[in-house]
């Protein structure tokens, strides 16, 4: 059953940044756009197993720091070698300065 | 549209060539059996981990899919420059419009260990798996040569409990290419983590015996082992482009265009010597994954026309033990360095010109605590910024912000 967790406070993240979110023995990347929207997506590359929170955010981009795979964290659709693979996302929303995920 | 050599050079460029549109044929011949793969992890966790891991690049219907002719286990003997066409090691012939050499490297060769059975190179899967085979607990490995392959096997077999030691001929490790503190923090890591690091010692003899293998230093002393694997460096296959009268400089001359001496003919990855924009075309020729990418790409964009420059910034990383080093630009550019420091032991330096602007960066530390800096600093050196070196310095100072000053 999908339910809504809450991740950090809004002020946590950086615009154009991201941040690791651990619940439940899983891991999330947490973002927020330039344009100060957030979005999630699972927390590891789908390359190797690297937290994409270590990663750089680049307008709509999350670049892995590993060795530079790239995803659209809005989307989670990997932009090429070496990542083939995308990203899962979950929606996110913000109420009373949380970000809360929703998880199933 | 021809590429000899299905490593990860060849394989992104075919890839590429379809992502540009290319709708004509596209054969991609390489000397291996397996199916293009990677290669980084087969000196670091595929190496932990054994055998019969292998992370290839695209799985066959990939490649069926993207309707790129894959030959594998053939290798490429000849080319025809007149008729445009490359012959085959089974005698047959493949014509081509424009190729592609992206043919590698390989090791060195230690002409004292020619003949000995106990002495093994990595640079394949295969090697791997032979190497692999032999890292059995409590098997005492001598690692000849300080370099990335040697440290990061060595670190593969403290992990499977060999006994381990590291001879290199000259006075520090990885003294080609890495500065001096990050590979102190290297060298301290792998004595903590119980490696013998021998350094300014070279070797001048190599028996086989029984069980193993005597290796002979110059000072006299004389190593008994099971197993020696020698990691002195790598040398460009430029020998195909050799024969046809090709230009090769350390490696197969190209321009910035990765344009051979033969306007049909591109080479890149590891086998190519090419102009640096970044540094007023120094020429150099890198041995790294992502250039091996990045080039296969252009080159492909550039066999179709594109008339591209191959301007970039060389990146380079090295995982042993929890740390991992990365490098962005060549350090050796730089007149000055400054430091600075981030948490838990994890540090960057700068590398500045003399005229202050930022030619490289490189930095260590655990996992990827130094990634974010080194990509952010990479795009300062592909600017040709030349931020202020004091705030370089302080770690409260965001390089995002320099980047958007
Ligand atoms: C053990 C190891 C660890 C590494 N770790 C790192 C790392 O941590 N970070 C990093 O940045 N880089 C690393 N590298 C370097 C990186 O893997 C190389 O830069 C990259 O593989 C180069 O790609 P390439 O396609 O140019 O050459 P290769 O991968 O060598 O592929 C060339 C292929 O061409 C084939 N070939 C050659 N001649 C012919 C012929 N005549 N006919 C048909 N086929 C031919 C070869 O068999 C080979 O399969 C590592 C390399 C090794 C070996
Ligand atoms: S682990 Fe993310 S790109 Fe390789």
């Amino acid at each position: 059953m999908a339910e809504w967790i809450e991740a950090c406070a809004a002020g946590d993240i950086d615009e154009e940044d991201v941040m690791r979110f651990d619940h439940a023995g899983r891991t999330f990347a947490v973002y927020r756009s330039p344009d100060d929207e957030y979005f999630a997506t699972d927390g590891l590359c789908t390359h190797e197993r690297v937290h994409l929170a270590d990663g750089l955010v680049m307008d709509d981009i999350i670049e892995c720091p590993k060795h530079n795979g790239r995803f659209n964290y809005k989307t989670g659709a990997a932009k090429g070698a070496p990542v083939c693979v995308n990203l899962k996302t979950y929606p996110v929303k913000v109420t009373a300065g949380k970000v809360l995920i929703e998880i199933e | 549209m021809v590429i000899v050599g299905a490593g990860e050079c060849g394989a992104r460029a075919a890839f590429a060539l379809r992502e540009q549109g290319y709708a004509g044929p596209v054969t991609l011949i390489g000397a291996e059996r397996h199916l293009p793969y990677e290669r980084p992890p087969l000196s670091k966790d595929g190496m932990a981990a054994g055998t019969d891991s292998i992370r290839t690049i695209a799985d066959a219907a990939r490649f069926e899919a993207a309707g790129i002719a894959l030959r594998l286990a053939t290798e490429v003997v000849s080319i025809d420059r007149a008729t445009r066409k490359v012959g085959l090691g089974d005698g047959t012939e493949v014509p081509y419009e424009k190729l592609l050499l992206a043919t590698g490297a390989r090791p060195r060769i230690l002409p004292l260990a020619e003949g000995s059975r106990n002495c093994l190179y990595l640079r394949t899967h295969d090697d791997a798996g032979a190497i692999a085979q032999r890292l059995r607990p409590g098997a005492r490995i001598v690692i000849v040569g300080g370099g990335f392959i040697g440290l990061e096997l060595a670190a593969a077999a403290r992990g499977r409990d060999c006994t381990v030691s590291v001879h290199e001929a000259l006075p520090r490790l990885l003294a080609r290419a890495v500065p001096q503190d990050i590979a102190v923090v290297i060298a301290n890591a792998h004595r903590a983590n119980g490696v013998d690091i021998h350094c300014g010692v070279s070797i001048a003899a190599i028996t086989d015996t029984d069980h193993g293998v005597l290796v002979g230093m110059a000072d006299g002393a004389a190593i008994a082992a099971d197993l020696c694997i020698i990691g002195i460096g790598a040398v460009p296959n430029a020998e195909l482009a050799d024969q046809v009268g090709l230009a090769v400089e350390n490696g197969i001359r190209v321009d910035e265009q990765l344009r051979a001496s033969d306007p049909a003919i591109f080479a890149a990855g590891d086998c190519c010597s090419f102009p640096l924009p970044l540094y007023d075309g120094r020429r150099v020729r890198l041995e790294a994954w992502r250039n091996a990418q990045e080039q296969g790409a252009l080159a492909a964009r550039n066999m179709l026309g594109a008339d591209a420059l191959h301007d970039t910034v060389p990146w380079f990383w090295s995982d042993q033990y929890q740390l991992t080093l990365q490098i962005a630009g060549l350090p050796d550019e730089g007149a000055r360095t400054v430091r600075r420091d981030l948490d838990d032991g994890a540090f960057l330096l700068f590398h500045l010109a003399a005229d202050g602007r930022l030619v490289a960066a490189s930095g260590i530390g655990p996992g990827n605590s130094v990634a974010r800096d080194i990509r952010l600093a990479e795009m300062l050196i592909a600017r040709r910024a030349s931020p202020q070196a004091e705030k370089l310095a302080l770690a409260e100072i965001k390089l995002k912000s320099l980047l958007a000053a």
